[in-house]
């Protein structure tokens, strides 16, 4: 098992996790031995494409899906043994924000009740407690209470749904967000106002952040280090300007390339991209990426990759790691 | 210059709504020649799908159309239910962005290629199968003669669309609209898509619309972009020329607002603040004054039309635009 060196004390530890789901008879491997580290106020970007499993580890974390094995230490404490009312308070320090912010809103109730709703759950009986905190997370995110706090969702836009969520994550205190595609749903220009919003909020309330996205962009925007995932496993793991920089897995090099970028003067590179990924029920044998990979031979099929430190800092799963 | 292949003369489009009259589309020019490609940049609600709706005549049925759309010579506005059917498939052909919906789910994709083909072009069923057959190659899918007889559930999200775009190309038309045709793709599978539509552009002299809200789509593939809020073309000019220098603040405010892969972690964005306007509440001025960081008291009165910038075909529409030479400035 593959520990990485980031700095002592991480404030979560996921180590060789596995999640498999049943389909029929068959199984789909979503995460196949994940190890990474996140250290208190760091951002960690989880970068993949659709299926390669980036959600389902997210959600492995805060025990929304259960690993087969596996272990998600969280300050020191092992989630994946927790059950019931220890994993209900602990939930109180992990929280989580979602892709689409309309559809995870209650369209019935008010946006003051949907904010207050983890304190009631939390067990904080003191209504004038329970409205000071709405107000301020409220406020926080951009939003005037007053205004907001007896309308319903529909009356707001996508953008002040995701604020709304956000204050909603934040009403516990929490220490740690994991955040599953924040802003994918949204148009350029608010996307922006809500990546800004985020960093705010974490050097306001001192949060660690799990930051899932596909857009490697964005990614970049907001975290310190990055997890580029591919079909259930960890290609490369880096300092964020580092590996933006110098690749080192082919497959982050494939992905950093077929971005479109916003100038005429660059020719679009002819897509090098061979193929589509694989599917998770029947995963290649050794480098899961090798079907799609230039550089591909024997070894490749028969030996799984291991994260191995390739520059400082940086680890990718590759057997031919870019120079 | 030859006469244009498509004339978006004046288009306006209003669509009914409980809260009152919705201008989608606001007096719309454009024009496109034949095998160039223009893009159609803007953010939802921006008046773009609708735009090209109206030049497919497919709006919805309560729908009001003002203008004109001069296609191959012909006022498609005008046109009688049944010559637009036999012209929509064959000379005017659309890929839409999410390609589960616009494939049928319980017709196999080979009849699905193979009714186009013989309801067009007159064909009869094997060769109207051996050409579905050639063109599923062009598009890049693998044993496309296995393919035929499969469904669209048991194709990745990738190759509904190879198939979408094949359909699309099997009549040869003399345009194809592509509504963010790869917005639901992923990105290794979007620059596949686009590199297939860039080829078959080339190799069969088509125009092409693309219809994106992501300026990096059109930036290395357009020759041509309009940018469009609120209804309007707001800037219009060829893309070199418009990336090159920017006139609208709009369209320099939405570039500046994408995240980009040569700058720092951490680095706050310069977003736009507030939100496009209410479309069932239009605005006296400029659209984008309330956003806007250049406006001044004409741009809340009056609403700008395009005007003509040094560049030839570059067009903007801003009482204030953004000057790179000190001392001209507005």
């Amino acid at each position: 098992m593959m520990q990485l060196a980031v700095r002592p004390e991480p404030l979560l530890e996921v180590n060789n996790l596995v999640v498999e789901y049943g389909l029929g008879n068959k199984t789909v491997h979503a995460v196949s031995g994940v190890s990474l580290q996140v250290a208190r106020g760091e951002t960690l970007g989880l970068v993949g494409e659709s299926g390669c499993g980036k959600s389902t580890l997210g959600r492995a974390v805060l025990q929304l899906r259960r690993a087969k094995s596996g272990r998600v230490l969280f300050d020191g404490e092992d989630l994946t043994a927790m059950e019931g009312e220890a994993l209900r308070k602990m939930r109180r320090r992990v929280q989580l924000i979602f892709q689409d912010p309309i559809a995870s809103l209650n369209p019935r109730r008010r946006i003051g009740d949907i904010v207050a709703e983890p304190l009631i759950i939390a067990g904080i009986k003191d209504a004038a407690e329970r409205k000071r905190r709405v107000h301020e997370v409220l406020s926080a995110v951009g939003l005037d209470p007053d205004l907001v706090a007896g309308r319903l969702p529909h009356e707001f836009s996508g953008g002040q749904c995701q604020r709304i969520c956000i204050a909603r994550s934040l009403v516990l205190n929490p220490e740690f967000i994991v955040c599953d595609e924040p802003v994918s749903a949204l148009d350029v220009s608010i996307r922006a106002q809500i990546l800004n919003l985020l960093e705010e909020m974490k050097v306001r309330f001192g949060l660690t952040l799990l930051f899932i996205a596909h857009d490697l962009a964005v990614v970049k925007a907001v975290s310190d280090r990055v997890a580029v995932m591919y079909l259930g496993r960890l290609c490369e793991v880096g300092p964020s300007e580092q590996l933006f920089a110098r690749p080192a897995h082919p497959y982050t090099g494939l992905l950093l390339q077929a971005i479109p970028v916003p100038d005429p003067d660059v020719r679009p590179a002819e897509s090098v991209a061979t193929g589509e990924p694989p599917s998770p029920i029947a995963p290649p044998s050794g480098c899961r990426f090798r079907t799609r990979c230039p550089r591909a031979d024997q070894r490749c099929s028969a030996e799984i990759p291991e994260l191995r430190e390739v520059v400082p800092g940086q680890f990718a799963a590759c057997h031919h790691p870019l120079a | 210059m030859s006469a244009p292949l498509l004339t978006i003369e004046n288009v306006a489009v209003d669509l009914p709504t409980p809260r009152g009259n919705l201008r989608a589309v606001d007096h719309v020019n454009l024009s496109l020649e034949g095998g160039r490609t223009l893009g159609i940049v803007g953010e939802s609600g921006c008046g773009k799908t609708m735009l090209s709706r109206a030049v497919l005549q497919l709006l919805p049925k309560k729908a009001k159309l003002a203008g004109r759309v001069i296609f191959d010579g012909q006022d498609l506005v005008r046109l009688d239910a049944e010559r637009l059917r036999r012209l929509r498939g064959r000379d005017l052909a659309v890929v839409f962005q999410d390609p589960m919906t616009s494939l049928n789910p319980v017709l196999t994709i080979g009849t699905q290629l193979m009714e186009t083909i013989q309801e067009h072009l007159e064909l009869d069923a094997p060769v109207a199968k051996k050409r579905s057959i050639e063109l599923l190659a062009a598009v890049g899918i693998p044993a496309p003669e296995q393919r035929l007889a499969q469904y669209p559930h048991q194709c990745s999200g990738g190759m509904r669309q190879r198939i979408a775009i094949a359909i699309a190309l099997s009549c040869e038309p003399k345009l194809l609209i592509a509504d963010e045709p790869t917005t639901a793709l992923d990105v290794t599978i979007q620059a596949q898509i686009l590199d297939l539509l860039a080829r078959e552009q080339r190799r069969r002299h088509m125009a092409m619309i693309i219809i994106t809200h992501d300026l990096g789509v059109v930036a290395g593939r357009a020759d041509e972009v309009a940018v469009m809020y609120a209804g309007r073309v707001v800037e219009r000019a060829p893309t070199s020329a418009l990336f090159k220098r920017m006139h609208m603040p709009y369209t320099e405010a939405l570039l500046a607002a994408i995240p980009k892969l040569d700058t720092a972690p951490h680095t706050p964005l310069p977003a736009i603040s507030g939100r496009p306007p209410d479309p069932t509440r239009p605005l006296k001025g400029c659209s984008f004054a309330p956003r806007c960081r250049y406006a001044a008291g004409r741009c809340h009165e009056a609403k700008p039309e395009l005007m003509d910038a040094e560049t030839p075909g570059h067009r903007y529409a801003c009482f204030h635009p953004i000057r790179m030479a000190e001392g001209i400035g507005a």
